[in-house]
């Protein structure tokens, strides 16, 4: 009987280890996000900690070359638009290697970002230490912070929305339902969400 | 015994949770169709994700013609295909490429290649709904594998090379 409930133990032990193991490491809903200091497209290095003003931000680990985050380029603009004078402007970073994908390197994104009028910092991951902090796998992917007295802390992670096709035949806006209730002080309604996306390349 | 009980409780609760949906399997065989490609919704996938053959092996990996790390690896997976294939394992494509460019781009590359697995497009925009019925860790990056058989399923969000992949393979075909 005895070394019946072992083995059962033992099993249940492996099924749950097991079943909630995470693939990756990175931040979860409620960590502390790290700061930054990285270049951005007109020369200049921008952390977090410059916007003395800002709330929060939605940081976005995006890239010029992924159809995904193209098809996305349009709409992260439109979000520095609505959100950055309300405390959460758009961080948006590149974090692929640019030897791997040269279609992502400097000259490309101030070339993109002058094409679509970019409002919002476009940074490079030099050396590619940030994304993997973060626990970033694709582009677009996108993290919510809001600022604590503890640092920026994570309350958003995922989509932009539920459907990269078609702007215009969206059903949830995820990242601005989750930053308007940041902005009325209530808790984001789905914290994580999943889309498809590029991975990031290393 | 009531100790045994819960456990045996919190056994099959754990169970549960990663396993898929039981679907009914009404759908037709899954066979190799060189006339049109087939565009599903996941719904429609989901017959491609429970073993139809009990004594298969599936692999079943999620590209598109877009991402270059997919494209390179689709080699491999193709000569698993051909090496296996009398080994009752079969892989499958799942296209996510873009709807608008299956006749543009998907089409033309699937002829320039003349790939043996079977090739299906997956379309369906509620990402965040499937995703995590594919595999409740998949972030959502492409490339990502898929393999399974009645015993065993694992999930690979990485690239391979092919011994990776016939070493995964083999685990499963033991």
């Amino acid at each position: 009987m005895k070394n019946t409930l072992k083995t059962l133990l033992a099993l249940v032990v492996l099924i749950a280890t097991s079943a909630f193991t995470p693939v990756g490491s990175g931040y979860d809903i409620g960590d502390i996000a790290t700061d930054f200091k990285l270049e951005n497209i007109d020369g200049n290095m921008v952390s977090m900690a410059d916007f003395k003003d800002a709330k929060g931000f939605i940081v976005v680990f995006t890239c010029n070359t992924c159809p995904y985050a193209v098809a996305y380029e349009d709409r992260v603009e439109a979000l520095n638009k609505k959100y950055a004078d309300k405390g959460y402007p758009v961080i948006a970073i590149m974090p692929n290697n640019t030897d791997v994908k040269p279609g992502d390197n400097m000259s490309a994104m101030k070339a993109r970002a002058k094409a679509k009028g970019f409002t919002f910092p476009y940074l490079m991951d030099k050396g590619q230490k940030i994304y993997p902090q973060y626990g970033a796998t694709k582009t677009p992917h996108v993290y919510i912070l809001e600022k604590t007295k503890k640092g920026p802390q994570v309350k958003y992670i995922g989509a932009i929305d539920d459907n990269y096709k078609d702007a215009s035949a969206v059903t949830k806006t995820y990242v601005e339902d989750a930053v308007d209730a940041l902005l009325a002080g209530k808790e984001v309604p789905e914290a994580k969400t999943r889309a498809i996306g590029c991975s990031i390349k290393v | 015994m009531k100790q045994v009980a819960l456990i045996i409780t919190l056994l099959l609760m754990s169970y549960g949770n990663g396993r898929y949906e039981a679907h009914s399997s009404d759908k037709e065989t899954i066979r190799k169709s060189d006339d049109s490609l087939k565009v599903f919704d996941f719904n429609e996938l989901q017959t491609y994700l429970s073993a139809k053959d009990a004594n298969k092996t599936y692999v079943i990996n999620f590209w598109a013609t877009w991402c270059a790390p997919c494209v390179k690896e689709l080699p491999y997976f193709e000569t698993l295909n051909t090496n296996y294939s009398n080994k009752n394992v079969e892989v499958i494509l799942v296209s996510l490429d873009f709807p608008r460019q299956i006749e543009t781009k998907l089409k033309p590359f699937l002829k320039k290649k003349a790939l043996k697995s079977e090739v299906v497009v997956l379309d369906d925009v509620d990402a965040n709904t499937w995703i995590p019925k594919v595999n409740k860790d998949w972030s959502g990056a492409i490339p990502a594998t898929l393999i399974y058989n009645k015993n065993k399923k694992a999930f690979y969000e990485r690239s391979f090379n092919y011994q990776e992949l016939e070493n995964e393979l083999k685990q499963f075909i033991k």
